[in-house]
């Protein structure tokens, strides 16, 4: 039985996880609270973007301070075509040393909502090219099998829109996915806080990932070991398996021997 | 070597560099830098290559690094 959340490990494309939160490195006060950010949440994989170089003066890279720390999960954000996902993909490669993506085509820049149609040529162009391809999309259960049939290494469908922090917008149609998918389901964007990110574990998710509900945090770091807990809790409340719900009462309590005054 | 026009993420530059190499190098960049790749023409162009490809009026570099992200 699995009690202890170290005998539950989560294996995408052969890489075990111990921690089911990815954590994102955007958006912190500073590089400080961006580092015990990520210490306290306990991840093992966190996020990075590729953007041109400031060749004015080279500021400290996010490889020189996280490198053999966590695994990078580079992002292809911004691209709004599979084309230029595809190429942002290659680059992140060459840049870390990595195979593995997150794609992100987006089809509105205030939404920042998933072009479906770009994501699942950019997910089977890099799949061909051998990347380990983990596609930010919609929270449609037919997106999602057919990114996984293109060979997606896991879903990562959205709660809400990116950095909205609204939460789970959706959840029965993430609890369907989640019960549907041929992958691993990572529930990415729209975690405002703790509960939102137990609940996706609750509903069936493999993992969370989240950067504004913590880097924008009063406190990042006192919310990203909150996010450790919430997602830890959330996994084993799963597992465990909750209760029905019913519309009336039932006492916990004996209802024989009640004593007569 | 005469002096070239190229773009280099997007601004002009006069160079007279004979290698992409040797571009890089007076940015700062080696092939021992982390953390950084570059696109020759809309296409990742190896480190290992930097030192054999010459320069052509109008080539488009993109030299990027892996920044904070979500």
């Amino acid at each position: 039985m699995a009690t202890d959340i170290h005998d539950d490990p989560l294996v995408i494309a052969g890489r075990t996880f111990t921690s089911r939160l990815f954590l994102g490195t955007a958006g912190y006060p500073n590089q400080k609270a961006m580092l015990d950010a990520v210490k306290a949440s306990g991840t093992e994989m966190t996020t990075a973007s590729i953007r041109r170089i400031d060749l004015t003066g080279a500021a400290e890279s996010l490889v020189d301070v996280l490198a053999g720390a966590v695994h990078f999960l580079p992002n292809t954000a911004g691209c709004q075509t599979a084309r230029d996902a595809v190429l942002t993909a290659e680059l992140a490669r060459e840049a870390l040393d990595t195979n593995w993506v997150k794609v992100e085509v987006i089809g509105d820049r205030e939404l920042l909502y998933p072009d479906v149609e770009e994501l699942l040529r950019a997910t089977a162009e890099l799949v061909d090219k051998g990347f380990v391809v983990l596609p930010y999309c919609t929270d449609d259960p037919i997106a999602c099998r057919k990114l996984a049939d293109a060979g997606a290494a896991a879903v990562m469908p959205l709660g809400s829109p990116i950095g909205s922090g609204l939460g789970i917008s959706n959840p029965h149609m993430i609890e369907m996915i989640c019960a549907r998918s041929a992958v691993p389901v990572v529930l990415d964007a729209g975690i405002g806080t703790a509960s939102d990110a137990a609940l996706a574990m609750e509903l069936g998710c493999s993992a969370v990932l989240l950067n504004t509900a913590v880097s924008k945090a009063n406190d990042p770091v006192r919310m990203a070991m909150a996010m450790r807990h919430a997602v830890a809790g959330g996994r084993l409340a799963h597992l465990a398996g909750r209760i029905p719900r019913r519309r009336n009462a039932e006492a916990s309590s004996p209802q024989l021997g009640l004593i007569e005054s | 070597m005469s002096e070239i026009q190229v773009r280099v993420n997007g601004r002009s530059e006069q160079v007279g560099d004979a290698t992409l190499a040797a571009l890089l190098a007076r940015h700062d960049i080696g092939l021992d830098t982390r953390g950084v790749a570059v696109a020759l023409n809309g296409a990742v162009l190896p480190r290992d290559r930097w030192m054999l490809t010459a320069l052509h009026a109008d080539d488009r570099i993109e030299i990027v690094q892996a920044r904070q992200g979500g």
